[in-house]
This record gives C-alpha cells, sequence and structure tokens, in this order.
C-alpha cells in the first residue's frame, strides 16, 4: 500500500505540492478534501517536492487534506462495454451506468512510426454533398472545422456521427454547455447511433483540468479499437476549448507566454493529438474532425493558424454552410479519382461556375447591368445553395452528382460548363438535351 | 577519462535535472535509467553539481533517484556507406528497423545502429604504407549505389597521421578495420568504414571556403529564372498554411540537379512525409535513370514525435550533408520547417526559464538559426574537388505574417527569399512564391538583365492592376491596359507551372532560356489593337497558345508546330521592338 501525506505544502490555482518519495512523473493521486476525493497528476518533480495537478481545482482543499499516490499514470478503461457509455474528463460514467475499471490502459501514448503509415486511400461517405463531393473526407485524415461561434458546428457533427460509415464513434467534449451535452445525447440517442458511441464529454461547469484530459482518454480508446480493426471517428469539439484550458493552466503555473498568452508549446501539444489519426495497413483507422472556433472570425488566431499547419485542409463553417472557398481536404485527390469519372470535373466545373457567381453578384450590388450570361450564372448561384449548400440536404455522392448534372442542364448548354464533351455526353441529362 | 554517473532530482517536462559526481561536458549524452528503459538525453545547462538535461523521449515514469550514466560524447551520428536511402528519426534511428522491431508505435528508449552492420561493402584501397594523411584525406572508396563513397580519415583526427598499414581489396563490413594509422606520438589507430561525428560541430575539413556562384538548377521557372539559388547557397521559403511549402519542397528534392538529396521533415505532418517515403522508391532519377530513393536519406521528426530530438534533427540531416559533401559531391538539404525546429528551442528555452526574447523565442534565436545556415556553401577539397551544402529551409510564420521573429532571423542569413503568398494559392496560381516580394542575391541561368527587364514588366503591370480596381477598365489608357495585360501573360505563362504536369513539371534551363526570349519577345513588342476588348481576345489566344507549347514536348513536332501558330499570331499584330527588348533577345541567343 503507498503512503498517504497529508500535508500540502502550497496550493496555487489547481496545482498543489507536497513533500513526497518515489513518485513518478505523470503519477496519478488521489486528493481527499472534504468535498470528496478527486483525482491528481504530478506535472513537476523537485527533489522531494511534488507538484500535482488537482482535476476538480484546488478549490476549497485545505493543507491538511490527505494525498495518496496510486503508483500509475492516467489510465482509462479499455473493453467492449465502454461502447454506448458517457464518461466526464477524468473517464468516470456520468450516464448512470457502472464503473469501469477492467484492463486498464494508459493514456497519451507513444506516436505512430512514420514508416508504417500508409497513403490514405478511402472515402468516408457523409452524405453531405459539400463533403462528399467537393472536399472528401477521406480515411485516417484529420480535419478540423473552423467555425465562428454561434454556427450550428454541433449539429454539423452529430449529423456526421450519425451517417459516417465507420464502426465506431467517439465523442470529446471539451467546455461543451450542458445544452450542446444534452443535444448530442439525443440526436444520437434517437439516430439509434448511441450504441456504437463512446462519450467523454467535459462540461463548461466542469474542473478545467479534466478539459485537458478529454482529447487523450478518446484517442487512447480510439487507438485500441482501430488495433482491433475498427474504423473509429473521432469528434472533438471545441478544441479552443481545449487550447485556452492549456492557456489558463500555463499562466497559473506561471509559464511565459508566446502568442496571445498562449504556451509556447500549443504547436506541439495540438499536433500530438492530431496526427493520432492513422489508418494501420494491418488493422483499423482513426479519423479525427474537431471543432475549431475562431473568436472574432480571425483565422491568423493562434489556435486554429496552428491547427492549419498540422491538419489535412479545414471545412469552413460560415452562414450555416460549408464554405467551398476557404474548405480544402488536403487528400480529396488520393480518393476522389476512384469514386465516378465525372466526379472531378463536376467539384471544379461547379466551384468555378459558382466563383463567377460570386463576381456576378458583386457586379450586381454595384448597379451593372446583367448580360444573358449573368442571369444564367444567378439561377445556377441560387440553385446551388438550394441544392447542395444546404446543410439539410442528404444524398449519397451519386445521387449529388447526378444532382449536379441537373443543376448544370437546367442554367446553361454543355459547352458553357467548360466540362470535358465526352463526360457531357455520358452524363448530360437526355430529356434536356 | 571515468565515465561520470548521476541521479535524477527532478523533472519538468522533457527537462530532467541531475545532480551529479565528477566532470560533465557541455551537449554530452546522458542515459537515464528507469523501470529498465534508457532514455537518451543531452546536456544543456551546468550549474555546479546540478546538470540539466534534455530528454529525446517522453518523461512519464521517471523519478527522482533514478540512475543517471553520462557517456562523455557528444550527441553524435554515424558516417559511412549505406546511409543513402535510409529513413532516420532526429537522432539517426532506422525507422522501418524500429517498426520491424517494436511495431507501429514509437516505443521510448529503442535505439538502433544507423548504418546495417551485417551488409559488406566492396573495399578498393587508394592509400598505401607510409602515405601521411590527415583528417578527411582519401583511404580507399567503395561503390555505393551510383556514387562511389570515398572512405576519409575520420574527421576527429587532428594533426598528421602516417598510414601503418592499409587492408587489400575484398569485402568489409562496416565496422571492419581497413586502415592502420600511426599518430606523431606514436599510437596506432584503427580506422573502419564508419566512424562518427558530433552532429552540432560543423565538419571543417576542407582548403577553402568559396563563394556560391553556380546556379543549382530546380527545373522550377519561377526559381531559375528570376530568383536563383546557387550551390553552396542558402534559401528561405516562408509562407502561411496551404500556400504550398511542402509541394514546392517535394518537387524540389524530386528535380534538383545535385547528387544528393537529405529531407530534413521536421515537425511537420507525417501524412506528408509517408507520400515521399512511398514514392520515392518508385520514381526515377532522370540523371542516372536509378531510383530516387537512391540518392535520398530522409530524416523525420514529425509533429507528435518528441520535441528535443525534433530540435536534434536538423544538426543530424546537415551533419550527414557536410559529410557526404567532402566526397565532392553536390548536397541539396531541404528543411520543413525551421519554424518548427525553433519552436522546440522556444519549449526547452521556457523550461529553463531563460529570459524571453520576442514572442517567448529565446535571445539566441537568430545567432542559432544564423549558424545552421552557415554549415551551407560550396568548398575546395584537399585534392582540388568542389563539394557543396545548399540548405533550403521553410519556415511557417504565425498567421502567416512574415514579421514574426524566425522569418526575420532567417531573412538576415540566406542568400534568396522565396516568399509564399496566400493570394496567389487561393488563386491556384502555383508555386505561389510573390514575384514581387522575393529576391535573390544569387546570379541564375539568365543575364540579370533580362529578368530586370521582364521583372520591370511585372511591377508595372501590378500598379496598373492595381489603379484599374479604383478607376475602372474604361478609365485606363489603351496603352496602360497592354502592359497589364503583358503582365499577366507573363505570370501565366512563365511564372506559374503545373507541377501534375508531365512535360511542364520540370523544365530545363536550355528550354527555359529558349521559352524566356519568346516571351521577352512579346513583352518588348508593341501590337496594334483596335480597343480593349479586342487587346485582351487576342491575348487570351496567346496566352492560351503559350500553355499547350508549355505542355509539349522539348523540341517534338508539335512543339515547332504549336511553336509556329504562335509565331504567326504574334506576327499577325506586332508593329515593332522595344531597343531594349531587341538588344536582350541578342544577347539571349549568344
Amino acid at each position: 500500500m503507498k503512503k498517504v501525506y497529508s500535508r500540502i505544502e502550497s496550493i496555487t490555482g489547481n496545482v498543489i505540492t507536497v513533500r513526497a518519495e518515489d513518485v513518478q512523473y505523470g503519477e496519478l493521486a488521489q486528493v481527499s478534501t472534504r468535498f470528496g476525493i478527486s483525482l491528481a497528476e504530478v506535472i513537476r518533480l523537485a527533489d522531494d517536492e511534488v507538484s500535482l495537478q488537482v482535476f476538480a481545482g484546488g478549490r476549497g482543499i485545505s493543507t491538511g487534506d490527505e494525498v495518496r499516490f496510486l503508483g500509475h499514470p492516467m489510465q482509462v478503461s479499455f473493453t467492449d462495454s465502454l461502447q454506448g457509455r458517457i464518461f466526464n474528463g477524468a473517464g468516470e460514467p456520468r450516464d448512470k451506468g457502472p464503473e469501469l475499471s477492467e484492463n486498464l490502459i494508459p493514456i497519451g501514448g507513444p506516436s505512430v512510426n512514420p514508416a508504417n503509415r500508409i497513403i490514405p486511400r478511402e472515402m468516408i461517405r457523409t452524405g453531405i454533398p459539400m463533403i462528399d463531393l467537393f472536399n472528401t473526407l477521406v480515411k485516417s485524415q484529420k480535419l478540423p472545422i473552423f467555425s465562428v461561434s454561434g454556427e450550428p458546428y454541433n449539429p454539423l457533427l452529430a449529423r456526421i456521427a450519425m451517417q459516417a460509415e465507420v464502426d465506431l464513434i467517439i465523442l470529446g467534449g471539451m467546455g461543451l454547455k450542458y445544452d450542446d451535452y444534452l443535444f448530442f445525447k439525443d440526436t444520437l440517442e434517437q439516430g439509434g447511433a448511441l450504441s456504437k458511441t463512446i462519450m467523454f464529454v467535459h462540461t463548461a461547469a466542469d474542473p478545467v483540468v479534466e478539459c485537458l484530459m478529454v482529447p487523450d482518454i478518446s484517442l487512447a480508446v480510439a487507438e485500441r479499437f482501430a488495433l482491433k480493426g475498427k474504423n473509429v471517428l473521432v469528434l472533438l469539439t471545441d478544441m479552443t476549448n481545449f487550447a485556452d484550458a492549456m492557456k489558463e493552466i500555463a499562466i497559473t503555473q506561471e509559464q511565459v507566454p508566446s502568442n496571445r498568452g498562449y504556451p509556447g508549446d500549443l504547436y506541439s501539444q495540438l499536433a500530438s493529438r492530431y496526427e493520432k489519426a492513422v489508418d494501420f495497413s494491418d488493422a483499423g483507422s482513426i479519423t479525427i474532425l474537431a471543432v475549431t472556433t475562431m473568436p472574432g472570425d480571425d483565422v491568423t488566431h493562434p489556435v486554429p493558424d496552428n491547427t492549419g499547419y498540422i491538419t489535412e485542409g479545414q471545412f469552413y463553417l460560415k452562414n450555416g454552410r460549408i464554405e467551398p472557398f476557404g474548405s480544402l481536404s488536403r487528400l480529396k485527390q488520393q480518393v476522389n479519382g476512384k469514386t465516378r469519372p465525372d466526379h472531378r470535373a463536376i467539384m471544379d466545373g461547379m466551384i468555378k461556375l459558382y466563383a463567377s457567381y460570386k463576381d456576378t453578384l458583386e457586379k450586381k450590388a454595384m448597379g451593372f447591368q446583367m448580360s444573358n450570361w449573368d442571369a444564367k450564372l444567378l439561377k445556377y448561384g441560387e440553385l446551388f445553395e438550394q441544392e447542395m449548400m444546404d446543410l439539410s440536404v442528404n444524398i449519397p455522392l451519386e445521387e449529388a452528382l447526378d444532382k449536379g448534372w441537373e443543376i448544370l442542364a437546367s442554367c446553361f448548354d454543355p459547352q458553357e460548363t467548360g466540362l470535358r464533351t465526352e463526360l457531357a455526353e455520358k452524363y448530360w441529362p437526355k430529356a434536356r438535351a | 577519462m571515468t565515465k561520470t554517473n548521476g541521479s535524477v532530482t527532478g523533472v519538468n517536462g522533457n527537462m530532467v535535472t541531475v545532480r551529479v559526481e565528477g566532470a560533465v561536458s557541455m551537449n554530452e549524452v546522458a542515459y537515464i535509467e528507469t523501470r529498465g528503459k534508457r532514455l537518451k538525453s543531452e546536456v544543456i545547462r551546468i550549474r555546479g553539481d546540478l546538470v540539466q538535461v534534455q530528454v529525446f523521449e517522453m518523461t512519464k515514469g521517471i523519478r527522482v533517484g533514478d540512475s543517471v550514466a553520462f557517456t562523455g560524447e557528444m550527441l553524435a551520428v554515424e558516417l559511412g556507406p549505406g546511409l543513402l536511402g535510409q529513413i532516420y528519426d532526429g537522432l539517426q534511428n532506422p525507422l522501418p528497423e524500429v517498426a520491424a522491431k517494436v511495431g507501429h508505435f514509437l516505443e521510448p528508449g529503442v535505439y538502433l545502429e544507423a548504418l546495417p552492420r551485417d551488409r559488406v561493402w566492396d573495399f578498393t584501397p587508394a592509400a598505401k604504407a607510409g602515405d601521411k594523411v590527415r583528417a578527411a584525406d582519401l583511404l580507399g572508396t567503395v561503390p555505393e549505389g551510383s556514387f562511389t563513397h570515398r572512405i576519409m580519415v575520420p574527421f576527429g583526427f587532428l594533426g598528421t597521421y602516417t598510414v601503418k598499414s592499409v587492408a587489400p581489396a575484398g569485402s568489409y563490413k562496416v565496422t571492419d578495420r581497413v586502415a592502420e594509422l600511426q599518430g606523431e606520438d606514436g599510437t596506432v589507430h584503427p580506422v573502419t568504414l564508419m566512424f562518427q561525428w558530433p552532429v552540432k560541430r560543423a565538419v571543417t575539413c576542407y582548403a577553402e571556403r568559396m563563394k556560391p556562384v553556380e546556379p543549382m538548377v530546380t527545373h522550377v521557372r519561377l526559381i531559375d529564372t528570376f530568383f536563383p539559388v546557387a550551390k553552396g547557397g542558402t534559401y528561405c521559403i516562408p509562407g502561411p498554411f496551404g500556400a504550398g511549402k511542402t509541394v514546392l519542397q517535394q518537387i524540389t528534392s524530386r528535380h534538383a540537379d545535385v547528387d544528393i538529396v537529405i529531407v530534413a521533415a521536421c515537425g511537420e505532418r507525417a501524412g506528408e512525409v509517408v507520400e515521399t517515403l512511398k514514392e520515392f522508391p518508385e520514381l526515377l532519377d532522370p540523371h542516372t535513370g536509378r531510383s530516387l530513393m537512391e540518392r535520398t536519406i530522409i530524416v523525420c521528426n514529425t509533429s507528435s514525435m518528441p520535441v528535443a530530438s525534433r530540435e536534434a534533427s536538423v544538426y543530424t540531416a546537415v551533419t550527414m550533408a557536410e559529410y557526404y559533401r567532402q566526397m565532392g559531391l553536390d548536397v541539396l538539404l531541404l528543411a520543413d520547417s525551421t519554424s518548427r525546429w525553433a519552436q522546440a528551442m522556444r519549449e526547452m528555452s521556457g523550461r529553463l526559464e531563460e529570459i524571453p526574447g520576442e514572442e517567448a523565442f529565446p535571445a539566441y534565436l537568430e545567432s542559432v538559426i544564423a549558424s545552421f545556415y552557415e554549415r551551407a556553401g560550396i568548398v575546395r577539397l584537399g585534392d582540388g574537388k568542389t563539394g557543396s551544402v545548399t540548405i533550403g529551409g521553410t519556415v511557417s510564420p504565425a498567421g502567416g505574417n512574415f514579421e514574426e521573429p524566425v522569418t526575420q532571423a532567417t531573412l538576415k542569413v540566406v542568400g534568396a527569399f522565396h516568399g509564399l503568398s496566400r493570394e496567389r494559392s487561393d488563386a491556384r496560381k502555383y508555386p505561389a512564391i510573390h514575384p514581387l516580394e522575393s529576391w535573390s542575391k544569387y546570379t541564375g541561368i539568365l543575364s540579370a538583365e533580362a529578368v530586370r527587364y521582364a521583372h520591370g514588366v511585372l511591377a508595372r503591370g501590378a500598379e496598373v492592376g492595381q489603379m484599374m480596381k479604383v478607376v475602372g477598365e474604361e478609365g485606363t489608357s489603351l496603352d496602360d491596359y497592354v502592359v497589364y495585360l503583358k503582365s499577366e501573360y507573363l505570370d501565366a505563362v512563365y511564372i506559374q507551372q503545373n507541377s501534375f504536369d508531365p512535360v511542364d513539371a520540370a523544365v530545363s534551363p536550355e528550354r527555359q532560356k529558349y521559352t524566356f526570349s519568346k516571351v521577352v519577345g512579346v513583352l518588348g513588342s508593341a501590337f496594334r489593337f483596335k480597343d480593349k476588348d479586342e487587346a485582351r481576345d487576342w491575348f487570351y489566344k496567346l496566352r492560351q497558345g503559350f500553355l499547350d507549347l508549355n505542355g509539349s514536348e522539348w523540341k517534338s513536332d508539335r512543339f515547332a508546330q504549336v511553336e509556329k501558330g504562335l509565331q504567326s499570331l504574334i506576327d499577325d499584330r506586332a508593329t515593332g521592338l522595344d531597343p531594349k527588348a531587341a538588344r536582350i533577345l541578342e544577347t539571349l541567343e549568344k
């Protein structure tokens, strides 16, 4: 049995120090306060002085409270009975189910050997044309959803969770509003996807340290399922809250801030989470979709900026739609050549025309005369926004491609679209040709 | 010197404090023994008997009191035959072998030998007993791929040595003794095919360092013509995310006209390295017809791998580059991205509680960046041959703002600046190097006058373009409008290059000169146009024709045919040539 220490030397913010021996870096401890027992993690060793970060926060801890070291780092139980369950950031049940303690695995493990990675090759279908058709999501991709607060990013995540063709969904919520947590729970329950979902949710009211644990716990569990051959989709919302939690803790620990108060290792911290996305050549895969809210719609803010350097593209959510211009899936070229012969042509062609529509819209706003061609573009742009961009549109890729041809045919002649003749001959809707 | 031992007294992130008894040297390697694992680390600060080391692994699990063994050696790499084609991490661990040993994950504490120990090499002696030799002098050779790999006197041998014996021609392993050298004090040193060299010390075994003048051809028009890089020079590519830094590096690593390419993937996405890893073995080097991998070494320390070894990885890469330079070869080192390397320094500096400079980067940032780029250079070796190391580093400035410390510190020391612009990459104008903001201090494949002329048209065209945004097309004179069209045309057909087109992806210097003179012919000509619409239509037609030309095989029938069509299109409207342009054309034809 490990020794119990009953004298806390100092308490600053969420960090306490005790004098103790034979403690590992990264080890967990239990702190018993009069409000109950909380976990704490060793974040610094200096001779016999051990600094611990208390998950439940420093409020109300007394210098006479007991600290008991557990002899192991942060762990999470990994069993099949995780599926359909909801936990908090410390790995404790948030639903009314039993606590799980068998087959504990460490979190935040080492990185995958780059030599063992493979080039991504399979698309994940979501039923959202702006993703499937224009910026295809690829298995093992890491993609953030850049969004201004107030945009429907959580409903979008919930929809992808319900529709994506994956074996398992892990939802990591950080600083979620309680309403949003309930929304996810209800939506997944009603959609019947809860049984293949595991949720690790930290709500805005929970202690900030637990927020830091959510990505690591979610990804550690995802990694094990992937090694067992499952294709796992990890949804993280919202990574800006995660970064803000890091900032808060770094500042209370008197670390020198680098950019707008964020710690200097923000990039490495984000990267070590995002880089968990992987496709194992002989097992399953992890795909990561993460919401990053951009304060003030500013893409140069440190969180979206560092994220952009790490991830393989981004979805840019604006005015309730996935914007075709700011969005990019860097991996789409790996898969969209294998779907249908017209996929790439429709993707490029429709976007080019949509860009022309935007120009026309500008011209119109400035009071210029509208030509015949402009009128066609205006009709096209409206149709495109209604039938493709609207997030409520829910059709498989093939139908979306057909719809694309239909929209084109209802506005233009084949040669006006700039699409190759042989494709137009094959796919142009016959009735109108 | 007896080995020093110590014990851990503190842990903070990847920095560990150790109490030692005995002598310790700065940057010495130490191993922390914890729970049956040996974690490699490097001394970064010494204060009395307390030593701070940065650990090249995750530090979870380390306890106060764990024992630490100091090796007495600085962080070093193995140099010898067998480096080419390898994929290393920042500490020169061969990643495929690590994967074969421990599986999918990079388990801490696994260190493998960098050079294959069981492979044999055909050694041909070049020195003979009695010869007087110095560091980096030739002892013999082994063939490595298409190169003759020189077996040299290890760089750390100071003074003059007498060759006591050299092994006869035959097959040897890297650890076999191939020579014995006797020092001035009489001690005999055995020499094997490989030796070690500390990564943070530049190799200086050369007769003299020369001025980089010969262009290093990248086969990218915009670089070779406008912003050239010289062999032995340095350049940097700063740019916001998504502007195409990595793609540009990949293109350069494929087409650059050098003997050996070393790619240091430093703190970037693993997925991008994977593309290089999987595609290079299948691509052929146009010069030798052999797999590109045979001339490439990849040092890869991606963003999720431990930060301290990210810091080491650029040094590992540049040391190997210097080693091959000593053989009289031209080596290109591509570091992607130096910002991640600088951030690794920043993290460590923060843990050491040093007084921070701008954006919390350490105050020594500039001098460290400068001394890294200064390891590039073209040198004359002891035997009269020349060898070069060219360094190209990408920079990932926060928010795409070039005013930040890493970009600024880099710009002070490099010879060429290829600034990528978000605006150009959003407009799908690749390579997205900004033609008006970038610069180069080297001379390229074309005369400075010719380049300045084209650049002038570009600058004037941009001015007209700015003006047109205010006064509209109707407020612009036809002459100005034609200048604008000319600059747009130059941009579209010469500056932009399609890296996915099999022909346009790599353009030879000869062809660049030829196309350039064609382009100058248009830029310098006056044309007869009725109005702006006519001018615009004509230039669109011209542009389309030129793009077809760019896509046609050099000197093929199709090339000649397209060219003929273009010429008649030009002759149809041209009314005379600017005398300056005529002079340039004359010099170009020479």
